[in-house]
């Protein structure tokens, strides 16, 4: 099968009309056979989750809170309960690509992120590599009574933005069974307008703390292809403020390595050359 | 108010979103800041169960004011018609209205008819049956003889003191805005923004709409909440009109389904009377009975014969009165409830439980369990073994030791049923859309729909009796039972089914596509009216699914909304009395000068001229004037004031629930005095109220309710991994100030407990729990959901367990949304130490009350 370069696609989740229903965690755990992750009630909110890893690739996040709806103090009682889905960001500059050395993880014709669970050997290098924590290699109890899953797997798995169902014309499973579209799939450039707009229309009615996270092309991963729209500091829901690609640094590094290196080379060729004089 | 939208209703809450987002102020009034607070413009805190306060507040804001729209509730509500001098007020009785019986705990309630009438009956106690002359009241209430469909007695300028208007003036004039804050636990402010945001937002111009689920309902006086958002919806002109209306939110994909053909005991398909059998043993009388001579209700015995004529075929014919005499009977409140104690007094033999989770989902879990264990056998037809099906040695009652597995004698069936996917069918939703589905996939092994286990089930059992001349397998036999399958299991074809409840006309079989065609001499066949000609044409209209961006907004070939396809009911209230749009804006219904027209189809005869006046002697529809809407009423309006048809006044009072920590400030009557007790039930024993000894063991208030994660009693969600992850733990949602003071720790453990049972949960912490100041006390209210119990990949303990069995009079409802329990910190108690904690607690509080007791006015002084 050839590949044809698609125009570059991924999420705007805009977490001011996320409902916090949980659907595109169940969707997505459906359409791309995730196993189940444990039931521990972890007393944070809503959220039983917790986090995104090898086995939940949506993940919603809430987040009680004393504070205004609106900047006017409008919005009753100061209370409010910020939910937000998130998701793999697909990176304009993806460290985890950089990394892999099996060359698993790659970059799509759609401009995603994925990982080829028939190549990954599970050496973790892309773990670490990841600024927000989202590659993460799957461990599992064997579980006889689920024989889809049962094996131990050790790879590393995360969202693929359904490359299957992109590849058969269709959106996404999160984005299809949200029901409020604080979901929305589309041509990056489209959905940065779209966000462009909904922030603009947001600050004019007085919100308190929106802003767009992941927005930008000239931030330290070159921009998300998975972005958001926030009410509140990215830290508040558990993202780096200013998120760096973790290999941004690794030419230099590398050029330093080097330097050593020759200087090491100089070094022990030196002290033969003293040795015989 | 009264729901949990976005958590319950996710799906159509899009909508509320949507509208959100193009300008509309969303308002949630609830006792808890929920998903649905946290979307709202804005929240409204208030204490549970003191709703009609609120609501009552409103109406009183409106009418001090003169707020109302005038021209519509002058024209289209009974606020003109003058009352009968036997009516007297709650302001006169201290909260009881007149015709109260203490004796017989209920009320005569012909004592609240419209002067110079004759009125019997209520739609509550269609069980008890009217007498030969008796009117009863159809759904949404018949009523007496209307000359012209006029009642008899009115004051156009609504200023004679016993108009409807006055009278309802009067009953709302001490809800103030301050003891609406001091009885609801809300600020003054708060309740003002309501009542103007309401206000601003009614009108030509613009209309508001009320949103309910149970919150509203399962209450003591749950039918009266919904009568209160009534009354503030005629007021200000929200009925009948794009954009208004009350809606209610529906729980599962098809309960508006399941009450149009329902799986209620005292109605038929399309909300037609269940004969009682005392009193209707004549057919003459039952249609007499049953047929109001003005309005749509005028046409019973059309929708009742075309019925018998799809049950049973050439077998009803007009020499039997239709089979009526062998027709199954009623002969008291014969619901649930009422079941459940004549179980326990083990009076029911077999029981078949389908699509519910009684042990889990009923109030006062464990009298249901040990119900169970009286009977012979149980039929449970499920997706999984659910707790209902589990009892006999699972349950709660094995473990203290109150129930012993090999001491029940009851034989139990578990059925596998299929799931949704795996069978054809319809959902009627909340809108009154019926939207069809179609099978994905064969169901596995021995899981069979519904639609195959009662055909299968009635062909049986009509083969057993084929033999049979006993005259009570009459019936049986005559019984039209022939619908095509298919498949290797022998499926119903659902189609076929559709096409009955539809109907057609004898001989042709030519399909109706309306119930204005059907006929009261058994031409014509329909298994429910208000859904006849979802096939018309031979078509599943409710298999129509054209996007809306291909036809009007209404999009009326999107599925099929009865009765006949109209989307907005009473509809003609878009227009006002000469038929004109109330505003460009709103506009929706209008007479063009020879017919209704617009964008929905009329409720109203198509040529029926806005200043038609009925004849002398004019009967059903035709009684009713050209401007008058409310078509299925004996008068054509709204009732502001419901003469007859309800089982506890003709206006909404506020009581406090069966299970309060505080008076009523209001009357010295407390609660609902109609409401249904078990008094002397030792399986249903009471929490001592305030004012009483002992209401301190149980100081607090706590309602119970549904997670997005799980689906009610838990049987489709607690086995299904992906939901269970998601919310793996019963817990319990308290203010941190009650976590103070009672000494409860965030994500441990909580013991939660009333007279009737102790259960344990895990304790969230959380802000979204405001302690309120009612009546100048502080008051703790504490979250339950009530997804668990002993089964499946997530198990806890069923907060149902710690609720009374008290009930709506008109309904027969529980009061799952507030009652009273205590809280302590820690895990409850293992095996028999369990019951002996709760009983403990029972004993405490009821041996003070025993020298405390309190005495309500509506109740017997015992002696």
């Amino acid at each position: 099968m050839t590949t044809v370069e698609q125009e570059r696609v991924g999420f705007f989740t805009d977490t001011s009309i996320c409902i916090g229903c949980k659907a595109c965690e169940v969707a997505c755990k459906e359409w791309n056979l995730v196993p189940q992750d444990g039931q521990t009630w972890t007393g944070q909110s809503y959220d039983n989750t917790g986090e995104l890893n090898a086995n939940s690739w949506r993940h919603v996040a809430f987040i009680e809170q004393e504070k205004p709806l609106r900047t006017n103090g409008d919005g009753g009682v100061g209370l409010r309960w910020l939910m937000e889905s998130d998701v793999c960001k697909h990176c304009t500059h993806a460290a985890c690509l950089d990394v892999c050395p099996t060359g698993s993880l790659f970059r799509t014709e759609y401009g995603t992120v994925v990982v080829q669970q028939d190549i990954c050997n599970g050496c973790g290098y892309c773990v670490p590599a990841c600024p927000f924590g989202v590659l993460d290699k799957r461990h599992l109890a064997p579980a006889p009574d689920l024989p889809a899953f049962a094996k131990e797997d050790g790879r590393v798995w995360k969202c693929t933005l359904c490359y299957d169902r992109l590849k058969g014309g269709h959106e996404p499973a999160c984005a299809k069974a949200c029901p409020t579209k604080s979901i929305q799939f589309g041509p990056l450039d489209e959905l940065r307008q779209r966000a462009d707009e909904r922030l603009a229309k947001l600050e004019h009615e007085g919100w308190n703390g929106a802003q767009l996270y992941g927005r930008d092309p000239d931030d330290g991963v070159g921009g998300f292809g998975a972005f958001f729209l926030l009410l509140d500091e990215p830290e508040i829901y558990g993202f780096p403020p200013d998120p760096v690609v973790s290999t941004k640094h690794l030419p230099q590094m590398y050029r330093s390595m080097a330097a050593a290196a020759a200087a090491v080379v100089v070094g022990v060729a030196a002290a033969f050359v003293g040795g015989r004089s | 108010m009264g729901s949990n939208f976005a958590e319950n209703h996710p799906v159509g809450f899009q909508w509320v979103m949507e509208a959100r987002e193009r300008g509309a102020t969303v308002i949630h009034i609830d006792p808890r800041f929920t998903r649905t607070s946290a979307m709202a413009t804005k929240w409204v805190g208030l204490r549970a169960g003191s709703d009609i306060a609120f609501l009552g507040g409103v109406v009183n804001y409106i009418l001090q004011n003169d707020l109302h729209f005038e021209e519509y509730v002058k024209h289209y509500t009974n606020a003109p018609v003058i009352i009968d001098d036997t009516f007297a007020d709650t302001e006169e009785l201290d909260g009881l209205f007149s015709g109260w019986d203490p004796e017989k705990s209920a009320y005569d309630t012909t004592m609240w008819k419209y002067e110079g009438m004759e009125m019997h009956g209520a739609a509550g106690n269609r069980e008890e049956g009217f007498g030969p002359h008796g009117h009863q009241a159809g759904h949404g209430g018949a009523g007496g003889g209307l000359q012209h469909g006029e009642p008899p007695s009115e004051d156009p300028a609504l200023t004679h003191p016993r108009c409807v208007f006055q009278i309802l003036k009067r009953h709302y004039q001490r809800y103030t805005p301050e003891w609406v804050a001091e009885t609801c636990g809300c600020s003054v402010d708060d309740f003002i923004y309501v009542c103007e945001e309401l206000v601003r937002n009614s009108g030509r111009e613009r209309t508001s709409a009320f949103a309910y689920a149970v919150g509203w309902t399962q209450h003591t006086v749950g039918v009266q909440y919904i009568r209160t958002a009534a009354i503030i919806q005629q007021l200000l002109g929200n009925m009948g009109r794009p954009g208004g209306g009350i809606l209610a939110l529906r729980g599962h994909a098809s309960i508006q389904g399941s009450t149009d053909i329902p799986t209620l005991f005292d109605i038929l398909p399309g909300y037609l009377s269940m004969p009682h059998a005392e009193t209707y043993g004549d057919f003459d009388d039952f249609m007499q009975a049953n047929t109001s001579p003005t309005g749509w209700w005028g046409h019973f015995k059309a929708y009742w014969i075309s019925l018998m004529k799809a049950y049973f075929g050439e077998n009803a014919t007009e020499d039997n009165d239709w089979l009526f005499k062998k027709l199954p009977r009623i002969d008291k409140d014969n619901s649930a409830y009422w079941t459940l104690e004549q179980m326990i007094e083990g009076k029911v033999k077999g029981y078949i439980v389908a699509g519910e989770n009684p042990a889990v989902g009923n109030a006062n879990g464990k009298a249901h369990r040990l119900a169970l264990a009286k009977l012979d056998w149980l039929v449970v037809r499920d997706l999984v073994e659910i707790e209902t099906a589990s009892f006999w040695y699972d349950s709660p009652e094995i473990e203290t030791g109150e129930l012993t597995t090999e001491q029940i004698p009851t034989e139990v069936f578990f059925l596998p049923a299929a799931a949704h996917t795996e069978k054809d069918g319809s959902f009627t939703n909340t809108q009154r859309l019926l939207q069809w589905h179609w099978q994905a996939t064969e169901p596995k092994d021995d899981c069979r729909s519904d639609l195959w286990f009662y055909f299968h089930l009635g062909r049986r059992i009509k083969q057993k009796l084929a033999e049979s001349k006993d005259e009570r397998d009459a019936l049986v036999n005559s019984l039209r039972w022939e619908y095509p399958t298919h498949s290797q299991i022998q499926e119903p074809d659902a189609e076929a089914v559709l096409a009955e409840i539809s109907g057609w006309e004898i001989p042709t079989g030519k399909h109706l596509s309306a119930y204005k065609e059907l006929k009261d001499d058994g031409s014509t066949v329909c298994g429910c009216w208000i859904y006849c000609g979802v096939y018309a044409d031979g078509i599943n209209q409710a298999a129509r699914k054209k996007p809306h961006w291909e036809q009007t907004y209404v999009a009326p070939e999107w599925a099929w909304a009865w009765p006949a396809n109209r989307r907005i009911l009473y509809n003609r209230a878009s227009a006002d009395p000469e038929g004109k749009p109330w505003s460009e804006r709103k506009k929706f219904i209008w007479w063009d000068g020879t017919k209704w027209t617009g964008e929905d189809v009329p409720d109203f005869e198509d040529t029926k001229a806005p200043d038609y006046r009925p004849p002398d002697g004019a009967k059903a529809e035709q009684a009713i004037a050209g401007d008058h809407p409310f078509i299925m009423q004996a008068d054509g309006r709204s009732w502001l004031y419901v003469p007859q048809g309800l089982e506890d006044g003709p206006l909404p009072a506020h009581y406090e629930p069966h299970e309060s920590p505080f008076d009523n400030t209001l009357y010295s009557q407390r609660a609902n005095p109609a409401r249904q007790q078990h008094k002397n039930a030792s399986w249903d024993p009471y929490n001592p109220v305030d004012g009483e000894g002992g209401a301190d063991v149980y100081p607090h208030v706590f309602t119970t309710y549904r997670l997005t994660e799980h689906h009610t009693a838990g049987g489709m969600s607690r086995s299904v991994p992906y939901l269970a992850e998601l919310q793996p733990a019963m817990f319990c949602e308290v203010s941190p100030e009650l976590a103070a003071e009672a000494g409860l720790e965030h994500g441990g453990w909580a013991t939660i407990y009333t007279a009737r049972a102790a259960i344990e949960a895990r304790v969230l912490v959380t802000r979204r729990m405001k302690p309120l100041v009612v009546n100048g006390r502080t008051t703790h209210q504490i979250g339950l959901p009530y997804h668990w119990g002993t089964r499946m990949l997530t198990s806890g303990d069923s907060a149902n367990d710690l609720m009374h069995a008290a009930l709506d009079p008109n309904v027969h409802i529980m009061e799952t949304k507030a009652a009273t329990c205590g809280i302590r910190p820690g895990r409850r108690p293992r095996g028999k130490a369990l019951a002996d904690f709760v009983a403990e607690m029972r004993e405490q509080a009821h041996s003070r009350r025993s020298q405390e007791q309190r005495v309500e006015p509506g109740e017997v002084r015992k002696t």
